[in-house]
């Protein structure tokens, strides 16, 4: 009895990491897929004007979490700059920064975003179940969220998810 | 040319101690010795592992981009001495690191083992040997450093700039010692249960290796910990991060066990937990491994994710693990060992101080195994962090350090009337608690956690200096230091990191602003001006480099230099930080980021006593191997007290 209890924590403990192996974490997908974004009241990083919900577009477009402490950003910001060239929309949540270094880093690197959500203590960021910068979201039409990626963009994710799901949601519209 | 030697050289290792498994049903039907077959392939090991070892190093130095691991992790302009620690900051070379370090404690095992009966001895060194196929297996199979280019590039990609640092150096080798000194003490007490026996003398060779291990590990981790202190630029000197959770269990486990083989040597107890300790440990040193190398747990000690790794070293752990308990829950009840023992008494409070280090290990272990466990399930993506940490971990670890502080009290006064030692205690307690509240009274307001740390604080220190008085007194003679002094000095040590660590949490000042060429800031007496800012050209980077003269009390107290490098070939923003150390206080600035012309974000800390962690941990090394010398030379002087 007391070998079988042993055995059976023994097994499942490497059942857990065994699988953690072989499961992409990048991949998991978030809860919040197929729901709307959480209500907000939030500044706008670069007026300080109020940004809410209405504030969103009315068409498929992206939402980036970012600061200017986050490293792996740098990475995937010519990425957002090239989606943006070809007229799909993102919307930046300025995550747990502070205005002047957030402001400072659009000034080096460029600003992609149609406007960025000032998310200064990362109240939307927790109800968006943001756990590490970057991350990105597809929102369609209707304001739902349809995909979430997790760390830096790839070319990869751009050519074969974002883009195709965004063209679907669009001509879904239409 | 040269790679080619260093990897016909690892295989040649790795055939040398296979030789162990293919040639056992060989030499049977011979005259020959396995034992002395073990002996020479052990000791083989060593200069094997480490010519190979070399080879990769020059390599290294010479820059031959055909290999794919030197094409990622160095570059031409890049000095040096990064040349040569480049060996091993990537996966592939720190696990050669990691095999040549295991080759050369079985070297060393196989040397300072001549006391052990040839039977034991073939049975110890040949588990090492085990393990050493095991890793090495590990190496060739799934991250051979010695792989080749397709095609060759012109440069490599440069290393790391986190890693491009004097810590990184000498961290690596240090926290691997003590990781892989842990297979020593493991092989032994696996060796004790298939002999189904743990004699005294056996608990007294191997408590040296178990120290060594320890005070290996305790260097290693805190030269991780200050490495992160200055080059990760956020002023933190621990973040709970599992990386540095994957070093941590297996100290607080090796901790346990240093004091259980005090007790399995003096009293013959102890001796199934002590191996059940020396098991444990050794496999968390290799979970550790585990969880860094296969890209499981997010981290921001980020290797390459390879399953294929992450599954060899899952079914190794496995592997090595099953066979342990077996072994162990075969053989443990076959060992003779006593439990019995009064309430009160030296072994009791030592049992407490294990379970107390073993808790704390498995609510670390939980910590960093539930996001895991709460992801497969689907449920949500969680990081455990500082909080979570804080509750549970600081609450075990109060009464742990507070024994640090009773327990030598207890053995001098054991012989003697209770009442004298509750009168000692009293008024020991009095004291404490008079200038904890004094130097709370001096340094700030009050606060609970602060007084906390002031009581550990003075507790430990004033009863061991008590201890070392009384013990004085009674013979007046030092002689009673050659087996104390490693035990008090460990335990100061221990005290000064419990304060430091505490006042620096709870006192430290930190302030983000905007600051332009010119700019003043006042924190408590010091003054911050941001004097000059000027751009310049590292070998293999671009940097700004601001300069803040510091005033205390009007007085020019120093100059800081905090920088923003760009390194070129990664284009990797770094900071690094402009810090001026001191035992009272460390003041710390680090340039942001640019807002506009000429303003950057600056941030300024003032961090009260932070080097007494790093010295606390210096001490805890150096007690535990002031512990070995005196053991050595009391040793020898064992006739003596015998006659007595």
């Amino acid at each position: 009895m007391r070998n079988s209890i042993f055995i059976t924590i023994f097994l499942l403990f490497f059942a857990i990491l065994a699988a953690g192996l072989y499961t992409n974490t990048k991949e998991i997908q978030s809860p919040l897929i197929g729901q709307q974004i959480p209500i907000f009241n939030l500044p706008n990083l670069n007026s300080g004007s109020t940004l809410t919900n209405k504030s969103l577009p009315n068409e498929p477009y992206l939402i980036n979490v970012w600061a200017s402490w986050c490293l792996e950003c740098i990475k995937e910001h010519n990425y957002l700059k090239n989606i943006q060239n070809i007229n799909i929309k993102i919307i930046g949540i300025n995550y747990k920064d502070t205005r002047n270094d957030a402001l400072g880093w659009l000034g080096i690197y460029g600003n992609p975003y149609q406007f960025s959500i000032f998310d200064e203590n990362g109240s939307l960021g927790l109800e968006m179940g943001v756990y590490g910068v970057p991350e990105t979201f597809i929102i369609d039409t209707n304001g739902v969220i349809i995909d979430k990626f997790v760390g830096a963009l790839n070319e990869n994710d751009i050519r074969t998810k974002i883009i195709p799901q965004i063209l679907d949601s669009n001509s879904n519209k239409n | 040319m040269i790679a080619y030697i260093g990897y016909f050289l690892i295989l040649l290792a790795l055939f040398n101690i296979s030789l162990l498994i293919v040639s056992r049903p060989v030499l049977s039907k011979t005259s020959l010795d396995y034992n002395d077959l073990i002996l020479s392939t052990s000791k083989l090991q060593f200069p094997l592992v480490l010519s190979s070892f070399i080879c990769l190093a020059i390599s290294f130095v010479i820059d031959d981009f055909s290999l794919r691991y030197i094409s990622s992790n160095s570059n031409s302009a890049l000095p040096f001495y990064y040349k040569i620690s480049a060996t091993w900051a990537g996966h592939e070379g720190s696990m050669l690191l990691w095999c040549l370090i295991l080759s050369l404690w079985m070297f060393l095992a196989s040397v300072y083992s001549k006391s052990l009966e040839p039977s034991f001895r073939g049975t110890f060194l040949l588990i090492m040997g085990l393990l050493n196929i095991g890793f090495l297996a590990f190496l060739v199979f799934t991250s051979n450093p010695f792989e080749r280019n397709i095609s060759i590039p012109i440069d490599g990609k440069d290393l790391n700039p986190l890693l491009q640092d004097f810590g990184l150096i000498i961290h690596p080798p240090m926290l691997y010692m003590g990781y892989v000194g842990l297979s020593v003490v493991f092989s032994f007490a696996l060796t004790c249960c298939i002999k189904q026996d743990f004699k005294k003398e056996w608990a007294q060779w191997i408590r040296p290796w178990a120290l060594s291990s320890w005070a290996f590990l305790t260097v290693g981790i805190a030269l991780g910990s200050w490495w992160a202190y200055y080059e990760l630029g956020w002023g933190g000197w621990w973040f709970w991060d599992p990386v540095e959770n994957a070093s941590f269990m297996p100290w607080l486990v090796t901790t346990a066990l240093i004091h259980s083989l005090i007790i399995c040597e003096q009293k013959s107890m102890f001796k199934n937990w002590t191996i059940l300790l020396a098991i444990f440990a050794f496999a968390l040193s290799i979970l550790g491994t585990f969880l860094v190398r296969s890209g499981i747990l997010i981290s921001v000690h980020s290797f390459a994710n390879d399953p294929a790794r992450g599954a060899f070293i899952l079914i190794f752990l496995a592997i090595v693990l099953g066979i342990s308990f077996y072994i162990y829950f075969k053989n443990s009840s076959k060992i003779q060992d006593s439990f019995s023992f009064k309430l009160i008494s030296k072994e009791s409070f030592f049992l407490m101080n294990n379970i107390l280090l073993v808790t704390a290990t498995f609510t670390i272990l939980l910590g960093t195994i539930y996001p895991l466990v709460l992801d497969l399930l689907g449920l949500e993506k969680i990081s455990v962090g500082t909080p979570y940490y804080n509750a549970v971990f600081l609450p075990i670890m109060t009464p742990l350090v507070l024994l640090a502080g009773f327990v030598p009290i207890y053995l001098y006064f054991r012989n003697q009337a209770i009442s004298k030692m509750y009168l000692y205690v009293l008024t020991s307690a009095i004291v404490v608690l008079f200038l904890s509240y004094m130097s709370i009274l001096f340094t700030g307001e009050f606060n609970l956690s602060v007084m906390i740390g002031y009581i550990i604080f003075f507790w430990i220190v004033i009863n061991l200096i008590f201890f070392t008085y009384r013990r004085y007194n009674d013979s007046k003679r030092f002689t009673f230091l050659s087996n104390s002094i490693g035990m008090l000095l460990a335990h100061i040590g221990l005290a000064l990191f419990v304060l430091g660590a505490t006042i620096v949490e709870n006192n430290k000042i930190e302030k983000e602003m905007v600051m332009s060429v010119g700019d003043s800031i006042k924190i408590k007496n010091y003054n911050f001006t941001f004097s000059n800012l000027e751009e310049f050209e590292g070998p293999n980077y671009k940097s700004v480099r601001g300069e803040f003269t510091v005033l205390k009390d009007g007085d020019e107290e120093t100059i800081l230099y905090p920088e923003k490098r760009l390194y070129l070939s990664s284009e990797m923003p770094m900071t690094e930080a402009g810090i001026s150390p001191g035992l009272s206080r460390d003041l710390y600035v680090t340039l942001g980021n640019i807002v506009s012309n000429n303003k950057w974000t600056v941030r300024i800390y003032h961090k009260p006593l932070i080097r007494l962690i790093w010295l606390g941990a210096i001490l805890m090394a150096l007690g535990a191997i002031l512990s070995i010398v005196t053991k050595r030379r009391e040793k020898s002087s064992v006739g003596v007290v015998l006659e007595k």
